[in-house]
């Protein structure tokens, strides 16, 4: 059995994966983004998916890059942006006797009002993880007896998985399942971000594999009528690096254009079959809460007619209370990149990882729960004058 | 919404023309293939897996193209430091007398 | 659970209990934060006195001029039998290592079965087999035990609770107090095996592998190292639950001091890793159940290290860090190329992510 190591590409056996954490060439696109990065200036840039944001602290690039060239963490979490009613309203759709209720793993330690779906686990409920929707679809076969309610979230990414699955359990006549469907749209993130009067960003590094997806085309307004520069990104380390120096470039030179990193995977009219599916399946709703960022309009899918029977919220009825957050947490300015996690009054000390209060603590890729969990107390021991 | 890791297709499933089985080093798991059926993959194919759906075939060539472009970073900039480093007043090869 | 090493017996102030949790929960018997708060808030004020020394792998108790090493553990896994072992083995293999990372020759142990009522006698037997198989090739004798059968419902089919006791190594005296900037970090194998396998193995997430738990007895590696290093050894701890990076935030957390890792180090298999790569896991915090961690002085390092490789099952040990003062009372883990962030304990069990 082979055995590489954690980090090093030479030694491990993980293609497509282990090119792009290179050490050597890692070095040299930092000292090319050295180059291109003006020292009278100050670079702000957004990275608007949390899967960027997770990947940033996890290889620790804000170490490499220069100190202004900063990265500011964009709403792209949907846990994060997910409000604690729409919470509340799944576990109660799975209180009812004979129901399953299946999620990703990132939901599972989410607090509702009433606590976490692990939780209402060790209160009885039954609750699984799930890998795949396709997995919670084998589990309602599995079950015949009981009905099985899958928690859909994610943005387009997730969601041609989720309509996929609807349209083969109508395929094969499995009626003791449906899905609770969260599924959130990327645009009209980043259109809240543009429009927010406090912020000032000079760039954006754009979602890769929502962009598998949807391509690069919807992005075009972003570099258009608003005049940034925007570089759809993979997410490896060397990926984020060649975004970044594309958009030092695009900046040096004065232009604004949508560019696609990760050609590798991203087709630039995105997935034909994936939006078939999902037009198939679903609709967009009005409008949709975004923790944090207040109801947006035509942000959020819900489940078409065609599928009505494999909603859930119209299987069951549905509670539908909204849940403020408290005044106190600051997730919206955080989320919108106008105030760092650490200048949140609650961060570390009432809001933390363990007991999130906001949004952005309860996901591993929340802009607060990563800088908590890779970054604040080297930044604490920084400011003590830490040896290098 | 983005963890997507690459895997190569070791076997199509027959009888579920939709199902295929997928490897990321040495661990398998059955992928569905139903978002690539407008150019569905074959075996030896590497994909982009997410939530146990194949999201993207995975261009070699762009993968090779990228590495290419990364490995010369800087190195015009390199070859310009070394040709001023020898004192050349201008770029046509004349040394100077 | 930790043990505690401990020479006063009895409290003299009232005990204050500082755990608020209002019921417990999975994540407090995961190993990580939680299941510290738990033991430190609840156990520790209640049981062990108000003037108790940092929590280790076992106690040392002095009866009558003489000093024994004890421990205590509880085996609850699901499923009961995976590749590379069963809970039997791992049973008689947790609690021999739990004694001599504490620097003690494992030599007796005694267990108590809580049975389900309806679990078919073969699979009894088996695990009883293995048992005595593992003590075997541990070289430690099974003293006696206990059996209670409960409703069928209750116990996950079967839980096994060990009682270890052994004798102390002569010139090992670990204390993670004893560590001082410049240690070396030693690790003994790969990581994550026991952890990935026991997911696999549970079938949900429907991932194969050709994939075993690493459970054994660690006690040759740990004698090769005390023969070799003996006063140099500072510290050891097998990371069990939470992994790697518990039992490094638990030593950094108790010397006040920093661990550093270098990410390029650490050794995982590639199975692990594409299970952890595929499931948004780090092998930092997936428990093992056959290896150990040891930080040892500078001067002694290199022969530690010789020792751990030259015998049987140490082939793979590896440095992997070394001891610092800043940031204390942290872990950070750095890569090849400068890159560096902080490993945290995790809540409870590390739980697959999609995002």
């Amino acid at each position: 059995m082979k055995t590489g190591v954690m980090g090093n590409t030479d030694r491990t056996n993980m293609r497509f994966v282990d090119e792009f954490r290179d050490p050597e060439v890692i070095t040299k696109t930092a000292e090319e983004i050295r180059r291109l990065a003006e020292p009278s200036r100050h670079y702000r840039i957004m990275e608007v998916c949390g899967g960027h944001t997770h990947a940033i602290y996890r290889f620790g690039l804000k170490d490499i890059l220069p100190s202004n060239v900063e990265l500011i963490h964009g709403p792209g979490c949907p846990v994060c942006v997910l409000p604690m009613g729409r919470i509340d309203d799944g576990l109660a759709l799975a209180q009812q006797p004979d129901v399953i209720f299946a999620a990703f793993g990132d939901m599972m330690r989410v607090p509702g009002t009433q606590g976490s779906p692990l939780e209402h686990k060790a209160r009885g409920m039954d609750v699984r993880i799930v890998y795949s929707p396709s997995d919670a679809l084998k589990l309602a076969k599995a079950n015949p007896d009981k009905h099985v309610m899958f928690f859909a979230i994610g943005f387009e990414t997730t969601a041609p998985s989720s309509a996929l699955t609807l349209i083969r359990a109508k395929a094969e006549g499995i009626r003791n399942f449906s899905l609770f469907c969260n599924h959130v749209t990327i645009i009209p993130a980043i259109r809240a971000i543009l429009d927010s009067p406090d912020m000032r960003l000079d760039a954006f590094v754009g979602p890769g594999h929502v962009s598998t997806v949807i391509g690069c085309r919807p992005y075009e307004w972003v570099a258009k009528d608003e005049g940034k520069p925007i570089v759809v990104s993979g997410f490896e380390p060397l990926d984020i690096l060649q975004a970044i120096v594309m958009l030092l470039r695009q900046v040096k030179a004065g232009e604004a254009k949508v560019e696609n990193q990760y050609k590798r995977v991203v087709p630039w009219e995105g997935n034909r079959a994936a939006l078939r599916a999902m037009a198939e399946v679903f609709q967009l709703r009005p409008y949709f809460e975004w923790r944090g960022l207040g109801f947006i309009s035509q942000s959020a899918l819900r489940i078409g007619d065609g599928y009505a029977e494999w909603d859930s919220e119209r299987r069951f009825s549905v509670p539908g209370v909204r849940v403020t957050d408290p005044k106190a947490a600051q997730c919206g300015e955080v989320l919108k990149g106008v105030l760092k996690p650490a200048q949140c009054k609650l961060f570390g000390g009432e809001c933390t990882p363990e007991h999130p209060v906001g949004a952005l603590m309860v996901s591993s890729e929340g802009s607060c729960a990563a800088y908590y969990n890779y970054e604040h107390r080297k930044a604490m021991a920084a400011s003590l004058a830490w040896p290098a | 919404m983005c963890l997507a890791i690459p895997g190569k297709i070791v076997e199509l499933l027959p009888g579920t023309p939709h199902l295929a089985t997928v490897e990321v080093a040495g661990v398998r798991r059955k992928v569905d293939l139903g978002l690539l059926q407008d150019d569905l993959p074959a075996s030896g194919d590497w994909v982009l897996i997410h939530v146990g759906f194949a999201m993207s075939k995975i261009s070699e060539q762009d993968a090779l193209d990228q590495m290419n472009t990364l490995r010369i970073l800087g190195e015009d900039e390199q070859a310009m430091q070394e040709v001023r480093g020898y004192g050349l007043e201008n770029l046509d090869g004349k040394q100077p007398s | 659970m930790a043990g505690l090493k401990n020479d006063a017996a009895a409290a003299s102030a009232p005990a204050k209990v500082r755990f608020r949790d209002p019921q417990i929960e999975m994540a407090h018997g995961a190993g990580g934060i939680a299941s510290r708060r738990l033991v430190e808030g609840l156990f520790a004020p209640l049981l062990f006195g108000s003037s108790h020394g940092p929590l280790g792998d076992s106690a040392a108790l002095q009866i009558a001029g003489t000093r024994l090493a004890i421990t205590t553990d509880c085996f609850v896994v699901k499923p009961l039998n995976f590749p590379g072992g069963s809970i039997g083995e791992l049973a008689i293999n947790g609690t021999v290592n739990d004694l001599a990372v504490s620097g003690a020759r494992p030599e007796s142990i005694v267990a108590t079965f809580v049975l389900e009522a309806g679990l078919p006698t073969p699979v009894l037997e088996a695990e009883v087999r293995a048992m005595a198989e593992a003590a075997r090739r541990a070289g430690v004798t099974v003293a006696g035990g206990d059996t209670k059968v409960v409703e069928h419902g209750q116990a996950d089919r079967m839980y096994i609770t060990t009682t270890g006791v052994g004798s102390f190594l002569p010139a090992v005296n670990v204390n993670p107090r004893s560590l001082r900037p410049g240690d070396k970090v030693l690790l003994s194998g790969p990581i994550g095996d026991h952890g990935i396998t026991i997911l696999l193995a549970r079938g949900e997430l429907d991932l194969e592998a050709d994939l075993r738990s690493d459970t054994r007895s660690v006690f040759p590696l740990v004698e090769a190292i005390a023969r070799e290093a003996g006063p140099g050894i500072r510290w050891m701890r097998d990371p069990t639950r939470g992994g790697v990076a518990t039992s490094l935030n638990e030593l950094a957390r108790d010397c006040g001091l920093s661990i550093h890792l270098n990410e390029d180090a650490i050794p995982v298999r590639d199975s692990v890793r594409g299970a952890c790569e595929l499931l948004g896991l780090d092998p930092l915090h997936i428990a093992n159940e056959g290896q150990f961690l040891a930080v040892v002085a500078p001067e002694c390092a290199e022969m530690a290290l010789n020792a751990l490789c030259q015998t049987d099952g140490g082939g793979e040990a590896v440095m992997v860090g070394e001891v610092h003062e800043q940031p204390a009372g942290s872990v950070l883990i750095t890569t090849e190329y400068g890159g560096s962030r902080i490993i945290d304990m995790l809540v409870g069990d590390p739980l697959p992510r999609i995002c």
